[in-house]
């Protein structure tokens, strides 16, 4: 008989309440913002970085250079030093930083600057690519599970389950030893990765769709004769869209982790052996560690490669949390943050159940019942 | 109780489906990569005796079909045979993985329970108190979290271990000392153990308080948080009632965190030469021991099955919803 | 702190003058409420007064939005962050204790935690729209007896508590072993039972019912109002009853308060409000609802959607909605003020000099001759 106001009445919740304020506000978000500046910068790297890389990754430097004699007297040391003909010396490598090598040299000579930038592209594509790969995989596992419900839904539930639950690394270990291709194609290792990553994604679907299932324009499309697939192509994908992109961003951040992983372990080919594998970061950290230069102070050497992987997951991680403070708005700071307190000039924290109290008259306690303002009201 | 005996089937079959898939990935992937192991085996050094026990192994001249292979295999499994290792001299994989695997599990559960406490807490905190001077711990919780283990754990070796000479930088103990249960043995143990602990502590944690503290603003926010402040309980217990329910997905999420973190270990091992079962791993892999890789992998599997195992026991104790489920 | 048990002398039949003489117990006065800070605060309660007497029913009606659960709860320092309290004052009487002329009043915006946590509970319990998310999951209905109990009567023992909690159960028509029972393992009704019974075990004085049957079947939520109203009637609490269905008030309330958009629209005896509503606002309400007695009128509902607070019209906020909206309703708003003889107050220009009211807000009031809500009870 009573019916809930709402429906009546229709119209939206209006209190800006932390729940209530549905405006789209993550494209502000700093987060979002810092996010997408980082990845830009990676993005234009990986497309631009063969271009501009003043040395191919693999040159080896002879370990002898030839001395150009700077301006003023007495500087052409390599003259005298060790009589070596020809104006040679040999090179003492690695190289620290310098003009020449901006971020130095391996112990072989190669120039790590240019080895950083052919190395972005191949991270990147394969991290993008598991990370497509599995959302689709997530997105065809989960929402079938979710949507078909019933027998369908036990077999792919379990399916996922299992694959959370065999820990990932060592599965692609195994993987990547015995599939062909693996050391050299970054679609094969990218599949791989794909293939281990999946399942959390699918997992988080499956809920969502589970939910929406049962929802009133799900049910209605449902009622009105439209098919299977239309209803989730048309009703319950566009719903899914902020978990789907959650998920997306956080099986890309595994396959970035996933992949250099790999290639620390030598798993993921060699840039300088034939076949040859991609360059990238993980490769690098690998041959660092192979030559002993971790505890010799070569921080040139590997400081970048591990640096631009925690910069590229940061900024993934960093567009999950934005999207995570969307999908549930009560992660994100509203109003009465430490910051905005301060700005608003007033001392105070925001205490759970005690609802701070600002400005207003500092009226003394009354001690008078029933006062007149009560009395107005019910007085006939 | 149910709810435990229906987990325990589910790792059953998890654990069939791992074993299953890396006894036939060798056999059943195009390309014929028997033959490319054994050639590439010869190449690292396997004598005509080992590649003979590889042929064995991956049945080149046995011809009774896979079926059969299979059931010989899980056989051979039951009795604890996990095969021959082709580069430690040819020791039974069984016998490598037991004293590897000690130091691994030592390692492993000191750092695992210490992050997952810590991170806890940290996180409680971070959500209780959100907006407090304490909040920076959240974007260097996402910068730690995007780092990989391995990488953390040369930072960590370069700056404690050759910089300020704190912590040795490699191995799991002196290698000048005996083994044995003499204090010096155990001191060094402990010694060698602190800075790898602290990497897969320092990495992992940062999960966990940002798990933690997202599910506790996420419970801060129900009515019966609220209900226990209008009840006029202390702050204390309002604290307890929040996060004694914000703990629940931490711990049902478990196998994600559990299996991120024993990957990072084994790369943390790797890089601070712990004879442990991630460096056993690693110079499988480099070697192609193949007999090796594929047991290592078989024992990760059921370590990590048992450890979820565990978290489901202690889900089933603090979710009374769990015991009661059907 | 005197305990009454529920034997004790008590109004338990409040006369009809009772309930309009009796003194009040909370008062609030010119309650102020924000969301927010500064230049984005959004006013969700604006200058409201209210006046709860002892073991009075005060309705508290309007929209989802209106500010009516914002009112409520800030006045007793649970609304949750962003809200803040920009001014006024929620005076608390506490009952006279024998002997002393009357007990020491408190604001309870100006109180501190320590002070607040005492009046909490003892004296203002709370029912919440669902018990399922008001009651902790993980521990069972006994512990969450005796938490309250520990903290507020530490003198009892262990086994005391237990047995009040089997008391307060049995008194809600349960039986004492549902203590040991967890909240899901109740039905709906069952669950808010135990949450009526858990705010009455301190004898509270008054008691906030913040939608406390929206969440049930409507046969479960006769049930449970007809219990909670028995057991007003046997305890003597004063109740504030939160609630978008009008009709639900009338039979339940002393007087009822309607709010729209943050501010008080109109205030007067149950009966009146229900036969001749005197602003557009309500009498739009009333005809929202199918009544639960008596003959079914036509329902016309309101045109448009509850406003956003943060975007409110100039002037009544209710005037684009409202069929009778003058020019002067788009300039100037109204305040809550006596428009008649009989005390009936209402926020609305029609009523003002020089304005015609329209016939539907200009039905006979019935006055005295309504019955308070106690005797209809009775009378039912």
């Amino acid at each position: 008989m009573s019916t809930d106001v709402t429906t009546l009445l229709a119209g939206p919740e209006p209190a800006p309440t932390a729940r209530g304020s549905r405006a789209i506000r993550f494209p502000r978000s700093p987060k979002i913002i810092a996010g997408l500046v980082i990845l830009a910068v990676f993005a234009v790297l990986a497309i631009i970085g063969p271009i501009i890389s003043p040395y191919s990754p693999n040159e080896i430097n002879q370990n002898w250079v030839k001395i150009t004699c700077q301006q003023g007297p007495g500087l052409c040391i390599g003259e005298i030093k060790d009589g070596v003909p020809g104006g040679y010396v040999p090179l003492e490598v690695p190289l620290g930083p310098s003009s020449a090598h901006p971020l130095g040299t391996t112990l072989l000579g190669q120039d790590v600057w240019s080895q950083l930038l052919n190395a972005t592209r191949p991270t990147l594509v394969v991290a993008f690519l598991a990370g497509l790969v599995a959302t689709a995989l997530s997105i065809l596992v989960g929402v079938s599970a979710g949507y078909l419900g019933g027998s369908a839904d036990e077999g792919l539930s379990l399916l996922s389950n299992v694959f959370l639950a065999i820990p990932g690394l060592p599965l692609l270990i195994v993987l990547a030893s015995y599939v062909p291709g693996a050391d050299t194609s970054v679609i094969v290792i990218g599949l791989i990765v794909a293939l281990t990553g999946w399942a959390y994604g699918s997992r988080v679907l499956r809920a969502q769709t589970l939910s929406l299932r049962n929802r009133d324009f799900v049910e209605a499309a449902r009622v009105s004769g439209e098919g299977r697939l239309r209803i989730i192509l048309a009703e319950v994908m566009p719903n899914l869209l902020p978990i789907i992109a959650s998920s997306f961003l956080f099986t890309t951040l595994y396959a970035i982790g996933a992949y250099v992983s790999l290639a620390f372990l030598g798993l993921a080919g060699t840039p300088t052996s034939s076949p040859a594998g991609p360059w990238n970061w993980g490769i690098m950290l690998q041959q660092v560690f192979d030559n002993n230069a971790v505890n010799t102070g070569y921080w040139w050497w590997w400081l970048p490669p591990g640096i631009c992987i925690a910069l590229v997951g940061t900024s993934l991680a960093l567009l999950n949390f934005g999207i995570d403070e969307f999908i549930n708005p009560r992660l994100r700071a509203v109003g009465l943050t430490r910051k905005a307190a301060r700005k608003a000039g007033i001392g105070f924290r925001a205490t759970l159940g005690f609802t701070p109290v600002v400005g207003g008259q500092k009226a003394p306690v009354s001690s008078v019942s029933g006062s007149n303002d009560g009395r107005e009201g019910s007085a006939r | 109780m149910r709810f435990i005996a229906r987990r325990v089937g589910f790792y059953v079959i998890a654990a069939w489906v791992a074993i299953t898939v890396s006894f036939f990935l060798p056999r059943m992937v195009p390309g014929d990569p028997v033959a490319g192991i054994i050639a590439n085996a010869s190449i690292h050094g396997c004598n005509p005796y080992c590649v003979k026990a590889l042929e064995l192994e991956f049945g080149v001249f046995n011809h009774s079909n896979l079926l059969v292979q299979y059931l010989q295999y899980w056989g051979n499994l039951f009795h604890g045979n996990l095969g021959v290792s082709y580069f430690e001299s040819s020791q039974p994989v069984t016998t490598l993985i037991a004293a590897y695997l000690p130091w691994t599990i030592g390692l492993l559960g000191v750092a695992t329970v210490i992050s997952f406490l810590l991170g806890t807490t940290i996180g409680i905190f971070l959500g209780w108190r959100r907006g407090s001077r304490l909040d920076w711990v959240v974007p260097s919780a996402t910068f730690f979290q995007a780092i990989p283990y391995f990488f953390l754990a040369m930072v960590l070796i370069e700056v404690f271990a050759s910089i300020l000479k704190w912590f040795p930088p490699q191995y799991g103990y002196d290698i000048t000392l005996t083994p044995g249960w003499s204090l010096g043995y155990l001191g060094s143990i402990a010694d060698h153990a602190l800075l790898p602990a602290f990497t897969v502590v320092l990495a992992s944690a940062a999960g966990f308080i940002l798990g933690m503290r997202n599910q506790m603003l996420t419970t801060m926010d129900e009515d019966f948080v609220l209900v226990a402040r209008a009840k006029g309980l202390h702050s204390r217990r309002v604290v307890w009632y929040a996060a004694r329910n914000a703990i629940l997905p931490s711990v049902s999420n478990f196998s994600l965190a559990i299996s991120l973190v024993v990957a990072g270990q084994l790369l943390v091992e790797v890089v601070f030469n712990y004879p442990g079962i991630g460096y056993l791993l690693f110079k499988a892999v480099i070697n192609h021991d193949y007999p090796l890789v594929q047991g290592v992998f078989v024992v990760i599997v059921l370590v990590v099955l048992a450890a979820n195992l565990i978290a489901d026991v202690v889900y089933a104790f603090i979710d009374p919803r769990a015991r009661q489920e059907a | 702190m005197s305990e009454m048990s529920p034997s004790a002398p008590a109004p338990s039949t409040p006369s009809h003058s009772f309930t309009r003489q009796a003194e009040p117990v909370l008062e609030i006065r010119g309650l102020n409420v924000d969301y927010g800070f500064g230049t984005e605060a959004v006013h969700a309660v604006v200058d409201c007064d209210l006046v709860l007497r002892r073991g009075q029913v005060l309705g508290l009606a309007g929209e989802s939005g209106s500010g009516k659960s914002t009112l409520s709860m800030a006045a007793i320092r649970l609304l949750r962050s962003p809200g803040v309290i920009t001014g006024g004052e929620v005076l608390f009487h506490p009952r006279p204790v024998e002997g002393e002329s009357s007990g020491a009043t408190i604001d309870l915006l100006r109180a501190d935690e320590a002070a607040l946590r005492r009046v909490r509970w003892s004296e203002i319990s709370v029912v919440f729209q669902s018990a399922l998310n008001a009651l902790n999951p993980v521990i069972t209905i006994g512990a969450q007896f005796d938490d309250l109990l520990k903290v507020h009567r530490p003198h009892l023992s262990s086994a005391q508590r237990w047995d009040r909690g089997v008391e307060l159960l049995e008194m809600v028509g349960m039986t004492g072993d549902r203590l040991r029972s967890y909240s899901h393992e109740l039905s709906g009704g069952m669950r808010q039972r135990a949450m009526i019974a858990m705010a009455l075990a301190l004898e509270p004085q008054v008691m906030i019912l913040d939608e406390p049957t929206t969440a049930l079947d409507v046969v479960t939520q006769r049930e449970i109002l007809e219990e909670l109203m028995g057991l007003r009637d046997r305890l003597g609490f004063a109740a504030l009853f939160i609630t978008h269905d009008l009709s639900l008030l009338v039979e339940l309330a002393d007087e009822i308060v309607v709010m729209y958009a943050g501010r008080l629209m109109e205030r007067a005896p149950a009966a009146s409000l229900f036969r001749a509503p005197r602003v557009p606002y309500t009498y739009g309400l009333l005809h929202c609802f199918p009544p639960m007695h008596g003959e079914r009128k036509p329902m016309e509902g309101i045109p448009g959607s509850p406003p956003d607070l943060r975007a409110l019209p100039s002037g009544c906020s209710f005037h684009p909605r409202c069929p009778w909206a003058m020019e002067r309703c788009r300039k100037e708003t109204p305040v809550l003020t006596r428009i008649d003889a009989s005390g009936r107050e209402a926020a609305c220009w029609l009523h003002s000099d020089g304005a015609t009211v329209p016939t539907e807000l200009a039905v006979a009031d019935p006055g005295d001759r309504g019955l308070s809500a106690a005797t209809r009870r009775v009378a039912r």
